[in-house]
């Protein structure tokens, strides 16, 4: 009975922790992947590719996803990603998980009401409700519609290998040489400084989000109910919001101290090479087939 | 004696909280080394930030190098570009400082900013990284570091920079003994060379040791005294004015007498 118990409390407070667990677990690989650059400094098939070249390629490949309106050609698209991932040496259960983490919950529910004939009428495939004495305004019958499936399954895909696209730009390249090859391309100065103190505001968020559970988990004796932890939670991500904003605030004048005007400077010339060309044949060829398939 | 920075009635305070700085009045002259000594949050931080143009005074005026300091005046590109390179900012917490990937970006960023080629960039980035014993941390990521550590990355991140003028917020806070030891040596070794140092900080020994002048700063804010270090350091009744010393003497006997009579 006593091992019973202290077996379910044992099991009761990892469930608790499971939140702060998770977060912290999440922290940690953000700030190792993205911050540390772990995956842009393999030797892989895109990290070695020029960032100007990058950038403008990575673009035409998000427009023609944004384009096209063909299940094949997206789900062509969306394998072509994996492949690039895998010959980038981006551990492919990662690369995978962090796109489709997120896409259940923000396209799924803009895609979900889109596949009923009230919102997409069409082709019934299955009957979900039959309403008897309806309002005017709905049909007596609820149904998916085949038009309405196949729209959303395209959204999603559609959304799914965007992001992809994103996060492959994003994990193989060094933030420094993108922020210098936006500068090069002409992107607006404003932007680039945008994008460099989102950056290390995100880092600080993370940063001390990480030190507040670590502080927390040092301060708690005993176990804590769900309510003080929902306080608690509450409370510290008033104060890790305060605390960044003063931290990145700082930053900025650090980097003001040491002579940034907004322009990055990079210690590395940008040429391009063969494999360069290669790939902007490649991505070349690879839109005109697109386009041409999407047109006739 | 040319006089790099000249304060006349700085005051600042920080929107919605009280003054930060009232009243400073004193000039800062090129090849001396001069700490600001004050209790914990007595402005010394805000001051740096003064000298270093981040700030700007709300009351009074600061001059550097003979130029009124004003935003109006940063703008001025080229005019900017010489300060930042003549003047260096070691700020009090470390991780602020550090926002790139590898500490060999970090210590490349400050003369990379401020053009210079290429081939003396990466020369001065070895012989900061040398100087300060961390050659072997420079392909790691800044923020895991220890934070002694981190301290010793920002510093070669001024050094590689070079400049006259060294502001150094706290230089010695999280360092073990014998790393601030070879800090003051350090400190010393710029004094030699010329450079002019504002070191701001509550530890009487760097004051001591390093530098010629000395200015205090009270909890009200204000400067209660200015003048030769060594003189100001043995003044203990302003040393205990502005939270510096304490008076512990009271406590030692107390417990002295408790423990006596707990014996008998
Ligand atoms: N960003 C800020 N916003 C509002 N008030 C601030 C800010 N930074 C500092 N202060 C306030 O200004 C005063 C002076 O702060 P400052 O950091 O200059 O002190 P300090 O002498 O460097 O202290 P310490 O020895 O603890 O580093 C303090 O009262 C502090 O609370
Ligand atoms: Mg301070």
């Amino acid at each position: 009975m006593a091992l019973c118990e202290s077996c379910r409390r044992g099991f009761l407070s990892r469930r608790h922790d499971f939140v702060a667990k998770t977060l912290a677990d999440l922290t940690e690989a953000m700030k190792r992947a993205i911050f540390a650059e772990r995956y842009a400094r393999e030797p892989g098939l895109l990290q070695a590719i020029d960032p100007r070249v990058k950038l403008v390629t990575f673009l035409v490949l998000l427009l023609l996803a944004a384009w096209t309106r063909r299940l094949d050609v997206l789900g062509g698209l969306y394998l072509l990603t994996l492949g690039l991932a895998i010959a980038s040496r981006i551990p492919i259960d990662f690369f995978v998980k962090r796109v489709w983490l997120f896409i259940p919950i923000f396209a799924g529910m803009v895609a979900l009401p889109a596949i009923f004939n009230v919102v997409t009428p069409g082709k019934p495939l299955f009957t979900v409700l039959t309403l008897v004495g309806a309002p005017c305004f709905l049909p007596a019958q609820i149904f998916v519609t085949e038009q309405g499936l196949y729209g959303a399954l395209i959204f999603i895909l559609r959304v799914a290998t965007s992001v992809s696209i994103a996060v492959l730009l994003v994990l193989t390249t060094r933030w420094t040489r993108l922020l210098k090859a936006l500068g090069v391309l002409r992107f607006p100065q404003i932007g680039i400084l945008v994008l460099g103190m989102t950056y290390r505001y995100i880092f600080l968020f993370l940063h001390n989000m990480e030190s507040i559970f670590l502080a927390r988990r040092s301060r708690t004796v005993g176990r804590s109910n769900w309510q003080e932890k929902e306080r608690w939670l509450a409370a510290s991500i008033g104060s890790l919001l305060g605390k960044s904003y003063h931290m990145s605030n700082e930053v900025y004048l650090a980097m003001v101290s040491r002579g940034w005007n907004g322009r990055p400077v990079l210690s590395d010339h940008f040429t391009l090479c063969r494999r360069d060309w290669a790939w902007l044949g490649f991505v070349f060829i690879l839109s005109v087939l697109i386009i041409w398939v999407g047109m006739r | 004696m040319t006089v790099i920075f000249d304060l006349e009635a700085v005051g600042y305070d920080y929107l919605n909280s009280s003054p930060a700085l009232r009243d400073i009045t004193f000039s800062i002259a090129a090849g001396k080394s001069i700490a600001i000594l004050g209790a914990n949050g007595s402005g010394k931080s805000t001051l740096l930030k003064l000298l270093d143009g981040l700030y700007f005074p709300v009351t009074g005026e600061i001059r550097a190098f003979g130029v009124l300091l004003t935003e109006a005046q940063f703008r001025n590109e080229a005019w900017a570009f010489g300060f930042r390179r003549r003047v260096g900012l070691l700020f009090q917490n470390p991780d602020v400082q550090l926002f790139l990937p590898t500490v060999r970006d970090e210590v490349a960023f400050a003369p990379l900013q401020l053009g210079l080629s290429r081939g003396e960039v990466s020369v001065r980035v070895e012989s900061a990284l040398t100087t300060l014993g961390i050659a072997r941390l420079a392909d790691r990521a800044p923020y895991n570091l220890s934070e002694g550590e981190k301290k010793k990355v920002a510093i070669a991140s001024v050094l590689s920079l070079d400049p006259d003028v060294w502001l150094l917020d706290e230089p010695l806070a999280s360092l073990d003994p014998r790393t601030g030891a070879w800090m003051m040596d350090f400190l010393f070794s710029l004094v030699e060379q010329g450079k002019t140092l504002v070191i701001a900080t509550h530890n009487l020994a760097i004051a001591r040791n390093v530098a010629h002048q000395a200015c205090v700063l009270d909890e009200t804010h204000r400067l209660i005294a200015h003048g030769q270090a060594d003189v100001l350091l043995d003044n203990k009744a302003l040393l205990l004015q502005a939270n510096l010393i304490y008076n512990n003497g009271d406590h030692v006997l107390a417990r002295q007498v408790s423990r006596a009579l707990q014996d008998t």
